[in-house]
């Protein structure tokens, strides 16, 4: 393990903004959510009432169950999206530091000089240490300060923490085993998605003790009960899972060779078939499986919120007072159409994900000059993004359009409702098409206009998210909020279709695209100097 | 003879980096023309310039009579292009990258392609991301070598071949050239330079120091020369061309310009000439001459 200092600080020299970046502002979250509800209840009675208001069964399969029905319980409850957040960032920055670097051959480089073999994953997972310890230190100060409680505080900032690590640990396995780093962040996403999942299930039922959560590492996690009693024991059983990881990773690095991974890659065709022979055809053929894993994800998380929509339904009906409470709040929207409403808000934020993913193909594709001999043949340069552009807008809007349809299907089939549901569900999910092309348009713009801050994508989405989740919790001002595309989407089903803003939203788009386009014609290609 | 390329006075700054700085270039139509010059010198600028990638910030550049940024899609379809980077899409095999590229370009010879893995020993099944560096080398030549393309330009295409392979990469460009098409290939290597260059242009920090034929370039070298005379070498060191004599008695070792060697050697004969031995001029020489910076053209 030689030079794995040497090749730590080059790691961290490499990540010098982007790594404090995301590790402080989001450990700061659970602190701030903590003093806005220190803010917003006063009175801890009130602030009780609300968390009983908060616990019903398709809000817990969203967050988790509330442990404790104080302050700390509540901010752990409520930030539990950024912890989501932080594990997805930590195993991708392992992945960057391992398999990618490999992919790239920078390892190489470096693997001929005096670097053991094992030094580049140890300075990977020493920098997910580093993110992790910075995200929980700052998690357990921020909600301490906020007067969350000096214990509580520290299981908190110890479940960020272990979260970060986990999933680093569960990164580093993975990079070993793949042969490229996207499937390497594929499959790191595919297990933080799964335990999601599994978790939402397990709590959905209502039993806090389900087995489905338990098995689940985010469920795990949570677990910890910070605030309510806390069982540190579940922490030291995260903390000797984290050291069986890194063995395996560490084995599997030593018995592999350099650039392969364990899953081998089986010979293709000798010959392109005739779909490939295009622009079109070779980014379809990029971006297909992308395209195939998103529409999965719609599908089953669709049926999956349709028949969670309709147990909550069910658990409010049983109880008056929380049905009263959730009248005012939706202006006479049916409970189901607010949770569903909800939920197609979530997938938005999901759809332009999966839209600046697309896009940012392009940059890449340009970037590692994949795009120079396709652009020196005689394909033009609109011809050429045009191809990749198609699937960031569209791929988004036919996911959308899956989303609702499997919403639809999923709440339909359990409440009786029947085929109508789907129709309303679908057009609802249509609705959020152009807040996601709004922001796929500004990465258009970026790319054609500062193609190296295009990745920048990235952190404008993060913004509309967490001024989405949580803008009116730090009660930040409408301007603030108007600033996500988002928060101009009529709220359906149940609310009024108001045409106007998205025909300002779809307008913008194209104009911020069609500027994009006309800059990377005018532009220089990356030439990797 | 009418110029596939012409270039004239090319500029090309990256921030601060002057990459290109007045670049002089023409490549007369069915030649093959070598482009040498140090790393760093501004070879793959100047050819991403020629393909449209990059925009001129001076000079004129026109490429088939054409202008290579506002043409590029017409004038692709009659060029092929090896990167001097070959990197190839994880996913997609060999061949059908080769496919790929010699059918966006406008078409390609299947038969010939065949031949062309046969010859380079390519196996055409392998995923991108298997390839060794000379292997992708290879795909993108054999794409480049099997398209009905007038013009080849390739940046250092053979610097992940080994000597087998270079050799059958110098067959196949003297089969292009006996098909008549134009090369414009950049190299560091000397000695394939001087096997398959009609014409050759070296450049350094971005500008063009000499142009010519190999005969021509050679010209401007210079021989040197050991001779054990019948006299004493009056007047040797005063004739032109002559560099670096050194007299022992009746024995002088010098340099000679190849342009004044005739002259020299009169003069010798003059004295009386017991023995003589001469080294001829290499391109090397001349190369080492412009390479290195302190010493400068001459
Ligand atoms: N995109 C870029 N950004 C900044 N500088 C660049 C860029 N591309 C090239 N350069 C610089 O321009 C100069 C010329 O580079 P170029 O790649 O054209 O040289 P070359 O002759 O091809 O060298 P080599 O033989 O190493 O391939 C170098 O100093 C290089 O660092
Ligand atoms: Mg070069």
């Amino acid at each position: 393990m030689t030079g794995t200092w040497h090749l730590f600080r080059l790691a961290l020299r490499r990540d010098r903004i982007v790594l404090p970046l995301w590790t402080i502002l989001l450990g700061l979250f659970p602190g701030l959510v903590a003093s806005s509800f220190a803010s917003l209840y006063p009175d801890p009675a009130e602030l009780a009432k609300f968390a009983a208001s908060m616990s019903n069964p398709s809000l817990t399969a969203v967050y988790g169950p509330i442990w404790a029905p104080n302050l700390g319980g509540m901010t752990a409850w409520r930030s539990s999206i950024i912890l989501l957040i932080v594990a997805l960032a930590t195993a991708f920055t392992v992945i960057r530091h391992t398999r990618a670097e490999e992919e790239q051959g920078r390892r190489e480089l470096l693997g001929s000089t005096v670097v053991g073999r094992q030094a580049g994953l140890a300075a990977a997972l020493l920098i997910a240490l580093l993110a992790s310890t910075i995200v929980g230190g700052l998690t357990a100060l921020g909600t301490a300060a906020a007067g969350a409680g000096g214990t509580g505080s520290v299981a908190l900032g110890l479940q960020y923490f272990l979260a970060c690590l986990l999933f680093g640990a569960i990164a580093a396995v993975v990079a070993q085993l793949t042969q490229g780093a996207r499937t390497a962040r594929w499959i790191s996403g595919a297990v933080l998605i799964g335990s999601f999942l599994l978790r939402m299930l397990g709590d959905a039922g209502g039993d806090l003790n389900s087995p489905l959560s338990w098995i689940s590492p985010i469920g795990f996690l949570q677990r910890i009960r910070p605030f309510a009693a806390e069982r540190w024991w579940v922490a030291g059983v995260v903390v000797l899972v984290v050291a069986l990881l890194a063995a395996v990773a560490y084995r599997l690095n030593a018995v592999r060779d350099l650039d392969a991974g364990l899953i081998a890659s089986r010979p293709g065709p000798a010959r392109a078939s005739r779909a490939l022979l295009s622009p079109l055809g070779l980014a379809w053929r990029l971006q297909r499986s992308t395209l195939f894993g998103w529409l999965i994800g719609y599908a089953v998380l669709g049926v999956f919120l349709g028949s969670a929509t309709d147990a909550a339904v069910d658990a409010v009906k049983d109880s008056p007072d929380l049905g009263d409470v959730i009248g005012r709040l939706g202006g006479g929207a049916s409970i189901a159409d607010m949770v569903i409403a909800a939920g197609l808000a979530i997938m938005g934020i999901g759809a332009a994900g999966q839209g600046v993913q697309a896009a940012l193909r392009a940059r890449s594709e340009e970037s590692a000059l994949r795009a120079e001999p396709v652009l020196a043949a005689a394909v033009g340069r609109t011809r050429w993004v045009g191809g990749h552009l198609l699937f960031a807008f569209f791929g988004p809007a036919l996911g959308l359009l899956v989303a609702g349809l499997f919403l639809g299907i999923g709440y339909g089939s359990a409440s009786g409702e029947g085929g109508g549901a789907i129709g309303r569900v679908t057009g609802a999910a249509a609705v959020q098409v152009p807040a996601v092309w709004f922001t796929v348009a500004i990465v258009v713009l970026l790319f054609g206009l500062l193609p190296r801050l295009t990745s920048l994508g990235w952190a404008v989405l993060a913004f509309f998210l967490l001024l989405g989740q949580l803008g009116a919790i730090l009660q930040l001002s409408q301007w603030a909020l108007d600033l996500s595309p988002f928060s101009h989407l009529p709220a359906l089903p149940g609310g009024d279709l108001t045409v106007t803003p998205l025909v300002w939203l779809v307008a913008l788009a194209a104009a911020l695209t069609a500027a994009g386009l006309a800059g990377f014609r005018r532009r220089d290609l990356a030439s990797g100097g | 003879m009418e110029n596939v390329i012409s270039v004239n006075g090319l500029v090309k700054s990256f921030g601060r980096t002057r990459a290109l700085d007045g670049l002089d270039l023409e490549v007369r139509r069915g030649e093959v023309h070598g482009f040498l010059g140090p790393n760093g010198a501004g070879k793959s600028t100047a050819i991403r310039v020629l393909l449209g990638l990059l925009k001129a910030d001076g000079g004129t550049t026109t490429l088939f009579g054409g202008d290579p940024w506002r043409d590029a899609v017409s004038l692709h379809r009659r060029l092929a292009y090896v990167p001097g980077d070959v990197t190839l899409w994880p996913n997609l095999t060999g061949g059908e990258v080769i496919d790929l590229l010699g059918r966006l370009r406008g078409g390609l010879d299947t038969k010939r392609r065949d031949e062309l893995v046969e010859r380079f020993e390519l196996d055409p099944r392998k995923k991108g991301r298997t390839y060794s560096k000379g292997n992708r080398q290879k795909v993108a030549l054999i794409a480049a070598l099997a398209s009905d393309a007038e013009l080849l330009v390739l940046d250092e295409p053979t610097s992940g071949l080994d000597p087998l392979m270079e050799s059958v990469f110098q067959s196949c460009i003297n089969d292009e050239r006996g098909a008549g098409r134009t090369v414009l290939l950049s190299s560091h290597i000397l000695a394939e330079a001087e096997a398959l260059c009609d014409r050759v242009s070296i450049i350094r920090a971005g500008r063009t120091v000499e142009s010519g034929t190999l005969a021509q370039l050679r010209h401007l070298t210079r021989t040197s020369i050991h001779a054990e005379l019948a006299g004493e070498p009056n007047g040797i060191g005063a004739l032109p061309g002559v560099h670096d004599l050194v007299v022992e008695g009746e024995r002088v070792r010098f340099q000679v310009d190849n342009a004044e060697l005739d002259t020299v050697l009169r003069a010798l004969s003059t004295v009386g000439v017991r023995g003589l031995t001469s080294q001829p001029p290499t391109l090397e020489e001349l190369f080492l001459r412009h390479y290195q910076k302190e010493e400068g053209p001459a």
